[in-house]
């Protein structure tokens, strides 16, 4: 389901803002080239809130332990290993920010991870 | 027997279509135009030269009235056409004439976009649109003054500079951060900022309009942050709407502007539209080039071309102001898959970037050496693969297809009068000549002795490779470490070259020093941020994405997201109402965990980010600030009980360090920064495992510094020896001060002093009093800008409000 939460300029500029869902935070990123991204607010590593963490470029580096992760793919850059789940993103042209919000059910069949 | 064909709009678009339907076919229509500016068809795009004397209005005109008269082509300059009716198919003017046609073409333009506040409709506001708004403009600039144009963007600009020709003092006020920020990048806008203040203008970005200001006249403008600027003359180039008023009461179905098919056909089969008024497949333009386009397809459809359509236009823009070369086409913004080829020159002030995706270029910005810009453009146009051209694509043309050469080679093949270093003018001999007669190894050297690459260092990689040529095998290129992967040069190099070249903000160190990315790292940035505030600390506006989030929202994060609170408890010392209002807040937020801290504060663990502001307002309205726990920062001055209390105590420990800690806190360091202060030397408060540690003795005050008790413990070393407390706040503030001119960004002080060793130390504050006090000056200078408690304006909503609430709750 897509939804509209909120607007480019809601954003800071090579910042981050959370929209929380009951699927999970979901930390939406604003790239110096006004670029938006939305990642699973969880660093791979550790957990760590990606939307706290530094832009650059097109990645950010978490605030734990500096592991910098790809906004296009959620994979972690570099020596390590791991990836974080990605949301969908649309911007029309008057700056409005959707997400494709992830299935609720689908997420916690998922994580159960069983068939009963 | 001819049809009628009407054209309202004598502008560009609707007059290139009449021009290409008399190629086709001169005989299928008869024309008549009607316009509602009292003159033949002139260039639009060239009213800026016009405006800044370069050229004539008779210069600019494309069809003179004999055109029309030998085509027999009825022109009604000056009288509108005010209503159509489509269903009896004749249009009525103005004037009263009343026209039927066959065929009717709107080419209406655009109109200049008002933005609503008050005073809009004061004698001296102007647009930018056509001859009179020139005419207007001129008048003006006659009688001197200032003048404000609201608008950052191609046509703002342009009336900027032509203002600033005709004499007047010109502010550019732009709603956005950077410049042109549809057609240029952060890197390209900063250049042109830079140029054009390098003119003389006043270029204020960020900058939002509240009201135009005056009485009967236009006196000035306000913006929003309360800032009023004095202008004779404002003028309004924020932007164009498409101009649909007509279209609208003839009932055509209009979105942005009068929707239109591929055959510019509108909702009325026999009504069609071009140029700027119109909107296909959801866009519409503001540049030439798809105008003429458009105009092409509607000749070959109304002179009975088959199967003609626009596919909408690929546009490419060029700054038109003398001087100043800028370029801009196709999509820059990146994206997934989008790879960049950047090219930065600092000393030319050339930027060029190339947005390659799958190996065809998708978007090009260039600044200061546009002439490859048609090149590019023809490139992306034909959709080229770019995979032969991609090692020498961004030296542009000239270097297409030319063998791939080995650097040195070329370095070695090149005129001892070739120039190498820019910044300083040395020629390749030179440096030859320097290698050679003193027997230099090093690029050190050869900077030492012909100043090659001792400016902005970009030539230091030639350098080398002369070094390499003329010394053969026996040069070994030296590892110069560099801040991080973004830039070759070192950080004492970057901290040099800042306050050399007089470098005030990222985006310029980036330019100027050839970053090699766009923004940076979570290295450099908060490096640069550092850097810049200690050069420029009444200057320098701090760039908060370029913190950590502990310094961006004051407060430490945990490793759950929460974040814990340390209020400051100066030299150690609280008090029952500051521990009653702390324990009140700790119930009223719930929060999970206080502990002592090692630097004898209480530290609140487990707070909600979004309960931060309203946690610190309770511990403000208590009398308590920042403890600047969380930053590479003062952090605590730690003291014993001293002799107010202690049997053993020589000095009062805790006034002494209560006295530092208000000298010190709120600065920001290399790293963090601990202090303490003993009464004696049995030394409670572990001044000698502190940065700067005082242990009191009956004499006066043993100084010590860098000392550090975190993974690698060490002792401090023992500066001097002093007897007043006067003395112990003048050498912390200099040790505190140099330290803050000389470290590494995230060097301690344990090992910067072990680097620099401790005889420069005592050099620069012991041996030398002149020195120790001016470096003292300079710490209590920068410490007036730093002293505001960052918990107070944020606990207010004044500041940073975004950081801590969710953009969206989704249930």
């Amino acid at each position: 389901m897509w939804m509209e939460i909120g607007t480019v300029s809601d954003i800071p500029k090579l910042g981050a803002r959370v929209v929380q869902s009951a699927g999970g935070d979901i930390a939406v990123f604003r790239t110096a080239d006004d670029e938006i991204f939305a990642l699973f607010d969880s660093c791979p590593h550790k957990g760590g809130a990606l939307s706290q963490g530094i832009v650059h470029g097109k990645a950010v580096a978490c605030p734990l332990h500096n592991w910098n992760i790809d906004l296009v793919s959620g994979e972690v850059q570099g020596p390590d290993n791991g990836c974080s789940r990605t949301v969908a993103v649309s911007v029309n042209s008057e700056g409005m920010i959707r997400l494709q919000m992830p299935d609720v059910k689908a997420t916690e069949m998922k994580a159960t991870g069983t068939n009963g | 027997m001819k049809q009628k064909l009407i054209v309202v709009g004598n502008g560009m678009a609707g007059m290139r279509t009449v021009e290409e339907i008399l190629t086709r076919d001169a005989d299928k229509y008869d024309i008549t135009v009607f316009g509602s500016e009292p003159r033949e068809n002139y260039n639009r795009i060239m009213l800026s030269p016009v405006l800044s004397g370069e050229k004539s209005f008779d210069e600019i005109i494309i069809n003179s009235h004999e055109w029309y008269a030998e085509n027999d082509i009825t022109l009604h300059a000056g009288d509108a056409v005010t209503m159509v009716d489509a269903d009896a198919k004749t249009v009525a003017s103005a004037s009263g004439l009343t026209m039927a046609y066959d065929k009717l073409l709107l080419a209406t333009g655009s109109e200049p976009f008002i933005i609503p506040v008050p005073g809009i409709d004061l004698p001296g506001v102007v647009t930018f649109r056509d001859l009179d708004d020139v005419n207007c403009m001129l008048d003006a600039a006659k009688a001197g003054g200032s003048a404000v144009v609201i608008g950052g963007g191609l046509l703002g600009l342009e009336a900027a500079v032509g203002l600033k020709a005709n004499g007047m003092d010109v502010t550019v006020v732009h709603l956005m951060d950077t410049l042109m920020e549809r057609q240029l990048d952060e890197a390209a806008g900063y250049l042109l900022a830079s140029e054009l203040e390098g003119r003389g203008l006043t270029v204020l970005t960020g900058a939002n309009t509240k009201a135009i200001l005056g009485d009967g006249k236009v006196s000035g403008l306000q913006l929003d942050d309360g800032t009023v600027i004095d202008a004779d003359l404002v003028v309004m180039a924020v932007g164009i709407k498409p101009n649909v008023a007509l279209a609208k009461e003839v009932g055509l179905e209009i979105g942005r502007g009068v929707k239109i098919n591929d055959q510019m056909q509108t909702s009325n089969p026999d009504i069609f539209a071009v140029g700027e008024c119109v909107e296909h497949r959801g866009a519409t333009y503001g540049l030439v080039a798809p105008l003429y386009e458009m105009g092409k397809i509607l000749a070959d459809h109304l002179t009975g071309g088959e199967g003609v359509a626009y596919q909408g236009s690929v546009t490419s823009t060029k700054l038109k102001v003398t001087g100043v070369d800028v370029f801009s086409a196709g999509d820059f913004s990146g994206g997934d898959g989008a790879e960049d080829i950047v090219f930065r020159d600092a000393s030319r002030g050339v930027y060029k970037r190339i947005v390659v995706r799958d190996d065809k270029i998708e978007g090009a910005v260039l600044y200061g050496d546009a002439k490859d810009g048609a090149w590019y453009f023809q490139l992306m146009k034909d959709g080229a693969d770019i995979t032969e051209l991609r090692d020498t694509i961004v030296f542009g043309q000239a270097y297409a297809g030319g063998a791939q050469a080995d650097p040195s080679a070329a370095v070695a093949a090149l005129a001892d009068d070739a120039e190498i270093c820019g910044c300083n003018g040395v020629c390749k001999g030179d440096i030859v000549t320097a290698i050679t007669e003193n027997g230099l190894t090093s690029l050190e050297e050869v900077k030492a002795h012909t100043k090659a690459s001792a400016s902005c260092g970009g030539c230091s990689g030639l350098v080398e490779q002369l070094l390499a040529v003329t010394l053969g095998d026996s040069y070994e290129v030296q590892a110069v470490k560099p801040m991080c992967g973004c830039t070759t040069h070192s950080h004492d190099d970057v901290r040099r070259l800042i306050v050399a070249k007089g470098m005030k903000s990222i985006p310029e160190v980036m330019q100027e020093l050839q970053w090699t990315t766009p923004d940076g790292c979570s290295s450099c940035r908060p490096a640069l941020n550092y850097y810049l505030l200690c050069a420029w600390p009444t200057e320098y506006s701090d760039d908060n994405q370029s913190r950590f989030i502990n310094e961006r929202v004051h407060a430490n994060i945990q490793k759950d997201g929460t974040f814990s609170v340390v209020p400051r408890m100066w030299g150690g010392m609280t008090s029952s109402g500051e521990l009653r209002a702390i324990a009140d807040v700790v119930d009223k937020f719930q929060i999970p965990a206080v502990k002592v801290t090692g630097g004898q504060r209480l530290d609140l663990f487990g707070v909600e980010k979004k309960d931060l502001p309203a946690v610190w307002a309770d511990l403000n309205a208590a009398g308590m600030v920042s403890g600047h726990a969380y930053g590479k920062s003062l952090r605590t001055v730690k003291t014993c009980a001293g002799e107010q209390w202690c049997r053993f105590g020589t000095q009062d420990a805790i006034d002494m360090g209560i006295k530092l800690e208000k000298m010190a806190w709120g600065s920001w360091t290399p790293h963090k920064f601990k202090m303490a202060v003993s009464g004696c030397p049995r030394n409670c408060a572990e001044a000698t495992i502190k940065d700067f540690g005082v242990v009191a003795v009956d004499s006066g005050y043993e100084l010590h510094v860098g000392g550090n008790g975190g993974i690698e413990v060490r002792v401090t070393d023992y500066l001097c020896t002093v007897e007043s407390e006067a003395e112990v706040l003048e050498y912390a503030g200099a040790y505190m001060q140099i330290y803050r001119e000389e470290a590494r960004y995230l060097e301690r002080t344990a090992p910067w002093v072990e680097r620099v060793g401790l005889d420069h130390i005592k050099a620069n504050l012991v041996d030398d009093a002149e020195n120790r006090k001016a470096l003292y000056e300079r710490f209590l200078i920068s410490q007036k800008a730093l002293q505001e408690d960052p918990w107070s304006e944020r606990a207010k909503g004044a500041k940073d409000a975004h950081e801590f609430t969710p953009l969206k709750i989704v249930a």
